[in-house]
């Protein structure tokens, strides 16, 4: 583990270092090149905040009424059909959606069932191993303004849901013993 | 398409309360989420600002290309729309490495441009075949170490917090091949349908 913090904590510092000493040793204008590029960061950061603002607005209606409750208590028995445990069942549904809802649902699975549990490390899995789809869609599209996303929704929910089966089976068989 | 995903999660959501009587949360969670999002928003400003300014640098500096050069052979298999020493590479590449260690905050400004690239060689508003690739390889998640995921276990004192990284890593693997594999299926299907 203290090896894997310190990785973390070298990594980024260490890349800024490598750029930096590239960068000067090439007698490139550094601080120029920076803050030019930094200015497309700000542009971008308020292009993106109405796709983010309507995207969480609708989520947090959706939530806050209760209708996401409803819906996963509804897909629920086809879930548990397929081998899902019930206590996943909202984690799964939900984290192609919402990331900090996940995030919320994960902290509750390990808190309640603990993190040494089968459904404590599934649900570790199942967070670490799947992104929130609907967010990077929105996102990236939005950013760049693609209208028309083809597939990409489509595909992405499938491989979503490949990846919660693949997260229980991997969990069930490494965990057996 | 996704305006009908918008507006439908609002609909439903409404509608519900009405016969719920959940409707003052759902007032209430609207003003909520609406400042949660500009307080996001502006969050992502300070990451956004110093990684693209960083990037730039590093683009300038030839390291982009280097990058490019080194995983060519792999990533030309993934993105054969894209002409192989086109700087879309160099920032798919960046985005890639990112969230492999887990700089997912690092990884979204790389992954905005590298969109931007391919859309100009598209020249459209609609998603291009490598694009949908590329999104579709994100929503898989290619973080190796999920550091948010351990904290939370020490928190709550597990006996081996980093019990999860191995299978994490199984089932991320699985997820990309599968992701990869179906964002394949979906192409040929698409260009099947256009030869009818």
């Amino acid at each position: 583990m203290s090896m894997l913090t310190t990785i973390s904590t070298w990594i980024i510092p260490c890349m800024i270092l490598l750029v930096l000493v590239i960068a000067t040793l090439k007698k490139l204008p550094t601080y120029e090149i920076f803050v030019e590029g930094g200015k497309e960061g700000v542009k971008m950061a308020f292009s993106l905040l109405p796709f983010l603002l309507g995207m969480i607005v609708s989520i947090a209606i959706l939530r806050s009424s209760g209708a996401m409750e409803a819906f996963i208590s509804f897909i629920s028995p086809v879930l548990t059909k397929l081998g899902v445990p019930s206590e996943i069942v909202p984690l799964a549904a939900i984290r192609p959606i919402s990331g900090t809802a996940a995030l919320g649902m994960t902290t509750e699975l390990i808190k309640t069932y603990g993190p040494d549990s089968f459904i404590g490390r599934l649900a570790s899995t199942m967070q670490g191993s799947t992104d929130t789809t609907l967010y990077i869609i929105t996102v990236y599209f939005g950013a760049v303004g693609i209208r028309r996303m083809g597939d990409a929704l489509k595909v992405g929910l499938i491989a979503d849901f490949i990846g919660i089966i693949a997260s229980i089976v991997i969990v069930t068989i490494v965990f057996a013993s | 398409m996704v305006n009908y995903i918008w507006a439908g999660m609002a609909i439903i959501g409404i509608i519900y309360a009405m016969f719920n009587g959940t409707m003052d949360k759902v007032s209430e969670a609207l003003f909520e989420s609406a400042n949660e999002a500009v307080t996001l928003s502006i969050g992502l400003i300070s990451v956004l600002v110093f990684w693209l300014g960083l990037m730039r640098v590093a683009e300038k500096a030839g390291i982009l290309s280097v990058l490019t050069r080194i995983c060519k052979p792999f990533v030309t298999k993934l993105f054969p729309e894209i002409p192989k020493d086109h700087p879309a590479m160099g920032y798919i590449l960046s985005n890639f490495t990112a969230n492999i260690f887990g700089l997912g905050n690092a990884a979204t400004p790389m992954g905005i441009k590298a969109m931007e690239e391919m859309k100009k060689i598209s020249g459209s508003d609609k998603a291009s075949r490598s694009m949908i690739t590329f999104l579709v390889i994100n929503t898989s998640s290619l973080t190796l170490i999920p550091t948010t995921v351990i904290a939370i276990r020490m928190q709550y004192d597990s006996v081996a917090p980093t019990e999860i990284v191995a299978t994490t890593i199984m089932a991320t693997v699985v997820t990309s091949i599968a992701a990869i594999t179906v964002d394949r299926l979906f192409y040929l299907r698409r260009v099947r349908k256009n030869k009818k």
